[in-house]
């Protein structure tokens, strides 16, 4: 009596697994994984991106559509998730150096560009960069670049200018550093006029000085700690991306007056829209690809978000313009000549774990230092 | 002079207790972004709240998994612990409680990670793509919430008296009839205090969910935690600020029924406080 009651236990809780792993095939389907924060979601009156989506795909095609949208922290958290093979997304969203990592391993599909219409609102600077030279894998959501924001009411606007602001000794203990072995040494190679995927170890070394040079001025290194340190004028100098420095200028205190600019050369990213292979409804994504990208929902998503759009319909949309003001367009959409050249010679690639392992023990010695 | 220094340490204990949530409640009102201005006071976070579909749900999928996983330990936790607790041969009854204590004791980095390859090892087999789900995740909180359901029930058992449910059969009760009518009443507090620990642990796990959770079921922490690539929303203040209210409204409670059971002068109620304490 007993094993059979055992028996009936197991059995059940197997049938609830399998069931569990196929049992929604029934119904469509469509499981997207995103950064958070990422998508207009409906607060201040914003559209929310993902209903619209299920409620326009209903109206179209006749078929209710449930879209299972959940959230990542980093593109390395995203990578795990999907090379454990523990799970099948159906669209991703990826910066530009994990998008070539997955591309050379075979992780992403081929788009169907006869799916994604609006692909011909994407800018053609943004085709053809290196993570994707052939246009196969990807069509861009984001883009930023990296600038140095500073407190007016701190920094004399003679020193302004480069990116010798961050090593400037009057802004001693003012001066913010990335915590973050990449980002913190990009700054010290673009100072230097340093290729920042270079495999030479001297050029490296170079850099590390600087770093180490650097460290008496620097009041901490930090990463999301930037927003709270600098609205509330605890710091004056540091470099973040142009998006993020309207979510700290709207926070900022009262004795302090955020202002940005850009150094040059400087760094740039992309984040990206990719079907992975693990895909189930590769048609049914690039609709959705196709989606975020017509004017309503890439419009909202862009406000909403505050990072620039390669997306013409958005920066030529005359509401998107007003609604964001001539400075915020002035910065996050800046006059920087042929962005193509300048992002494939700017922009981080994946280093390969050579290359790391020798970072961090560089890193290591600057923070111990 | 003692005393001074006391109450001093006490004060300070109790400030760093507290002081985060405070500032937590009080910039929950704020009306703009800010962490370090407080501009003006407004509910504005808290429509905000309403109005997001995916915390929503991200507040309603980690109350569901928290509730099935507490159910389903519980129950189980309080067969285990009655079976343990029978276990004639004393070497065995060790090795039965070593056995049980060592998801409590791993690390959760590797029970999460083990898990996790234990499910899509299963999925594969079955030719699953999506491995993780609801299921998979409330199997992982069952396993780590099931120790400690045992080791508070274990020794309430423990403190019963052999000859009770052997007097009540004695005086006619069946073996199903003295376990209900004797031993779970006064298994109760155990069962009890294991049920909300199991709970609050469920509620608030991260790690184990983490590697866990699939495509369509995100619980609060995850979500949270993936808002950090941005800054965490004054939202997640209004949230936070009003689930602290509802536990600690719970705990009042909870406080006030034990109280008004203790005056009345119940043996039982009593003896559970006691075993509370305990």
């Amino acid at each position: 009596m007993k094993k059979f009651t055992a028996l009936v236990i197991v059995l059940t809780m197997a049938l609830g697994l399998v069931l569990s792993g196929c049992g929604s095939s029934d119904k469509l389907v469509l499981n997207v994984y995103n950064w958070g924060e990422y998508i207009s979601d409906g607060s201040d009156d914003s559209l929310d991106t993902i209903k619209a989506f299920e409620e326009w795909y209903e109206q179209e095609y006749g078929t209710p559509i449930t879209v299972n949208y959940t959230t990542y922290a980093s593109n390395e958290d995203m990578y795990n998730k999907l090379s454990s093979g523990a799970v099948s997304y159906d669209v991703i969203i990826p910066s530009d150096y994990m998008i070539a990592r997955m591309a050379e391993e075979g992780m992403l599909q081929p788009l169907n560009f006869d799916n994604i219409p609006n692909y011909q609102y994407i800018d053609d600077s943004f085709k053809g960069l290196y993570y994707d030279a052939e246009d196969k894998y990807t069509v861009p959501y984001t883009y930023g670049v990296v600038g140095i924001i500073y407190d007016a009411n701190v920094v004399d606007e003679a020193d302004v200018g480069g990116w010798d602001l961050m090593w400037n000794e009057k802004y001693a203990d003012s001066i913010l550093q990335y915590n973050n072995s990449r980002d913190a040494f990009g700054t010290a190679m673009y100072k230097l006029g340093i290729d920042v995927n270079t495999t030479d170890m001297d050029q490296w070394q170079r850099a590390c000085d600087e770093l180490i040079a650097q460290r008496p001025l620097v009041k901490s290194y930090v990463m999301d700690e930037i927003y709270n340190m600098m609205e509330s004028g605890e710091a004056a100098v540091s470099s973040y991306y142009a998006g993020d420095y309207f979510t700290m200028q709207e926070a900022q205190a009262d004795h302090v007056d955020l202002k940005f600019y850009y150094p040059e050369p400087t760094n740039f990213f992309i984040d990206a829209m990719c079907i992975p292979t693990c895909a189930q409804n590769k048609e049914l994504a690039e609709i959705f690809i196709n989606f975020m990208l017509s004017e309503e929902a890439a419009i909202a998503n862009a406000e909403y978000i505050n990072y620039a759009s390669p997306n013409k319909i958005v920066y030529e949309n005359e509401a998107y313009i007003e609604d964001m003001g001539p400075e915020a367009m002035e910065i996050l959409y800046p006059e920087l000549g042929n962005f193509s050249e300048l992002y494939n010679k700017y922009a981080y690639r994946s280093l390969d774990v050579q290359m790391l392992d020798h970072l961090n023990t560089l890193w290591e010695t600057i923070k111990i230092n | 002079m003692k005393k001074v220094i006391s109450n001093i340490l006490t004060a300070l204990v109790y400030i760093f207790l507290f002081a985060p949530i405070v500032i937590l409640l009080i910039f929950s009102f704020n009306e703009s972004k800010s962490l370090s201005v407080f501009s003006n006071f407004s509910f504005r976070w808290y429509r905000e709240l309403l109005k997001d579909r995916h915390t929503l749900e991200a507040v309603r999928n980690t109350l569901l998994l928290a509730a099935s996983a507490t159910v389903i330990s519980t129950i189980m936790g309080t067969a285990a612990a009655w079976g343990i607790d029978r276990l004639r041969s004393r070497w065995y009854r060790g090795f039965m409680n070593t056995v049980t204590d060592i998801p409590m004791t791993n690390p959760d980095i590797i029970t999460g990670i083990s898990l996790m390859l234990m499910f899509v090892f299963v999925g594969r087999i079955f030719g699953a793509r999506n491995s993780l789900n609801f299921w998979t995740m409330l199997i992982a909180h069952v396993t780590f919430c099931l120790p400690y359901v045992i080791l508070q029930v274990l020794p309430k058992l423990q403190q019963i008296d052999k000859a009770l449910p052997e007097a009540a059969m004695d005086l006619g009760c069946t073996q199903v009839g003295a376990f209900f009518k004797v031993e779970l009443p006064e298994m109760m507090p155990g069962i009890v205090t294991g049920a909300i620990m199991a709970f609050t642990i469920s509620m608030d796990d991260f790690v184990i969910s983490y590697f866990t959770s699939g495509t369509g079921f995100e619980t609060l922490p995850i979500r949270i935690y993936s808002m950090t690539k941005k800054t965490v929303t004054p939202k997640m203040y209004a949230l936070a600020t009003i689930i602290f209210f509802v536990t600690l409204s719970l705990l009042l409670i909870n406080n006030f029924i034990d109280d008004k059971s203790t005056r009345k002068g119940g043996k039982k109620a009593k003896k559970a406080k006691k075993a509370k304490k305990d």
